[in-house]
């Protein structure tokens, strides 16, 4: 049982941190029905960020005296940051396409995507870069199970951004203009929405949630690499299309569900195959309900 | 906006131990702004005319000379490259045949993949797994059962084609997208598993002591019998790839002009309407897929015998790319186009062995590239249209 409770809370924190990446690649298919190769990059490049600006902090001495504030400037800019890269790639890479072949698209996203990890590793070297440690150690102790204050950060924070996500979304006029160019992007031309810019916005809310899951991971493992974009990538992916591809809502819950699913798997069946679940699932959900669990775009062209 | 992308790489570079260091980041954002600049210029002049006076003696050459080769027909061309390749190696020293051969490989791989990508228009990004089942199977066919070369042959290709019809059988029921995903998850699975299970494929240590290519030689010095030779010697192998690549070369030519694969192309082209007009576009789908894997796990089963050793190491998603890039740089579907694309992909990173750390660079940079301002490849396939669906906006 303790273990199980364990368990529980390992999937949740690992669940929140899939769900922030898969929100970026179910906004940006709702929106151009492209997938973005690119993403799981950007949420590699957050985590470079989060190292090099908290090891610059621990350099100056700030991070001993007010942590907390360190950690908000580091995610604050580093989500800034890659906001902008997003939207850089998305002018260079995917904007010329987007009246060309869905071949020739899918194409450059993935060629951005090799050249995005590629100068991560030139730039950054081959090797792990450790976080700097001695942020938010210790935790609560229930009985046999821990929850540590990283954990508690790392789900406190998911939920902020899912929050500040889904009121940006639902609530404001830039997400209400979100939603028209995601269903008809000539319609919403013609009342004065400028599909071009929301697009470019899409990319980049996409990429800055990418970049604070990315941060978290660093935190939560203690290091980043240049390939740590490739896997959860396709997991965070795999939690879209659970989740229904497009829908926003769907790809908390399947974020949430593929996190659970690899923990218990990991934990339960086989450690070496943990990478292999959030596939199964991916593959069973196309086979068997290609729209997702709360499916929107049920049109046939488009799945 | 190229600019903007360039702009951003030093930022990435600070490099803090306590202290900041631009170095290394700094000479590879000079690298790529140099190479940014000189792509925006070529391509602003070439907007603006400023280039017709370097490209007008090539067209004034260009006439001439495609008037004298439409006048020699093709088979010529094609007896000429045959003949070069065929004496390859007894001008080549061993570093050119390993190339050489490398190329080979390659290249049935790059046309094994055209079915799939350039005939019916479906993204496959785990197509190193079948490789990688190719090369497994002949590996442990030759350890465990000592069977030879030869008769693995057609064995690797079945098990690659089955694992081909396991993968394609629950992803190409639908369109598009989600294959391409779907085919990257496999890919992985596959080289997760080939990574675990220790009892079978002995894990991330590969497998060792796999026999070279047998072959029996009539032996005339007392009485009539046959002499079995193990071909070690790098230019037999050369000859054995050579032949596996003419073979997958005239398979993918009689499929590609085929019915077949006149279907394929009608379904990469309009789905829905390849359906409307009675083409059996899951079959053919599932077809193709299965074909892809086939010439995948013949190449596999010589990578095997020539390396005589297979490690989960090969078969990682970066080979995938490499091939897929060969694919998309020559051309998508057109043979000739993806020689030269292997050719060029194998050849100009050993030419330029300083610039090994820039390979992968370069190639993901290249696809972009490509697909931006020559989508058909280098040599453009002749028949290639434009989906309907994707017209509009």
């Amino acid at each position: 049982m303790e273990f199980f409770l364990q368990q529980l809370i390992n999937g949740f924190t690992l669940g929140g941190i899939y769900a922030l990446i898969a929100l970026g690649y179910t906004m940006v298919y709702g929106i151009i029905q492209l997938i973005n190769f690119a993403h799981g990059e950007f949420f590699a490049a957050g985590g470079y960020m989060g190292v090099i600006l908290l090891s610059f902090f621990a350099s100056k001495g700030y991070m001993q005296t007010h942590p907390w504030l360190c950690l908000g400037g580091a995610l604050l800019l580093a989500m800034l940051f890659c906001a902008f890269l997003a939207m850089a790639v998305e002018k260079v890479a995917y904007k010329p396409l987007r009246h060309s072949t869905r071949l020739a698209a899918l194409v450059s996203a993935l060629g951005m995507s090799i050249f995005l990890s590629n100068g991560l590793m030139l730039t950054q070297g081959v090797y792990d870069k450790p976080y700097p440690s001695g942020f938010a150690q210790g935790g609560f102790e229930f009985g046999l199970i821990t929850v540590s204050y990283l954990q508690i950060t790392i789900v406190l924070v998911t939920i902020g951004l899912l929050i500040f996500l889904n009121i940006l979304v639902f609530k404001t006029r830039i997400g209400k203009a979100m939603r028209s160019t995601a269903q008809d992007k000539v319609m919403s031309a013609l009342v004065g929405i400028n599909s071009n810019k929301i697009i470019s916005l899409t990319f980049a809310i996409g990429a800055g949630l990418a970049a604070a899951a990315g941060i978290m991971v660093g935190l939560y493992y203690g290091s980043v690499n240049y390939t740590m974009g490739f896997v959860p990538g396709i997991k965070a992916f795999a939690a879209a299309v659970l989740g229904g591809i497009g829908n926003i809502t769907g790809a908390m819950l399947g974020g949430l569900i593929i996190g659970m699913v690899e923990i218990f798997g990991a934990g339960y069946i086989s450690g070496q195959y943990k990478d292999v679940f959030a596939f199964v699932i991916l593959i069973s959900v196309l086979y068997f309900r290609p729209t997702g669990i709360m499916g929107e775009n049920v049109d046939d062209t488009r799945v | 906006m190229l600019w903007l992308l360039g702009l951003l790489w030093p930022l990435m570079g600070i490099h803090a131990d306590g202290t900041l260091s631009f170095g290394k980041a700094f000479t590879v954002w000079l690298y790529v702004l140099a190479g940014t600049i000189v792509i925006v210029a070529l391509v602003i002049l070439h907007k603006q005319g400023l280039l017709t006076w370097a490209g007008a003696p090539l067209k004034m050459l260009r006439a001439p000379a495609a008037a004298t080769t439409a006048r020699i027909p093709t088979w010529i061309w094609i007896a000429i490259a045959a003949a070069a390749a065929f004496v390859f190696p007894q001008f080549a020293d061993r570093y050119g045949q390993d190339v050489a051969i490398n190329v080979l490989v390659y290249v049935c791989l790059g046309l094994g993949l055209n079915i799939v990508v350039g005939l019916a228009g479906m993204l496959d990004l785990g197509y190193i797994a079948f490789y990688g089942v190719g090369a497994y199977t002949y590996a442990l066919l030759s350890v465990y059962y000592q069977l030879s070369f030869w008769l693995s042959l057609p064995v690797a290709a079945c098990t690659a084609c089955i694992a081909g019809c396991i993968i394609g059988y629950p992803t190409l029921r639908m369109r598009g997208d989600y294959l391409a995903i779907v085919t990257l998850g496999f890919g992985e699975i596959v080289r997760i598993i080939l990574n675990n299970w220790m009892q079978l494929t002995n894990g991330p240590n590969g497998v060792l002591g796999i026999k070279a290519p047998g072959l029996y030689l009539p032996d005339w010095s007392g009485g009539f019998s046959f002499e079995h030779l193990y071909l070690k010697k790098l230019h037999y192998l050369y000859y054995v790839i050579l032949l596996l690549a003419i073979f997958t070369i005239l398979a993918v030519r009689r499929l590609n002009i085929s019915r077949i694969g006149r279907a394929w192309e009608a379904i990469r082209e309009d789905e829905t309407a390849a359906e409307l007009m009675g083409v059996n576009t899951y079959l053919l789908k599932l077809l193709a897929y299965a074909m892809g894997a086939i010439f995948a796990g013949l190449a596999g089963a010589f990578f095997a015998a020539r390396m005589r050793f297979v490690s989960p190491e090969s078969f990682t998603f970066l080979e995938s790319a490499t091939v897929l890039a060969m694919v998309v740089l020559g051309g998508m579907g057109s043979i000739p186009g993806i020689i030269l694309g292997a050719l060029a992909l194998i050849v100009l990173p050993e030419m330029f062995r300083e610039f090994e750390l820039y390979r992968m660079l370069c190639l993901g940079g290249a696809m972009v590239l490509m697909m931006l301002f020559r989508p058909g490849g280098f040599i453009t396939a002749k028949r290639l249209g434009r989906r309907s669906e994707d017209k509009e906006g």
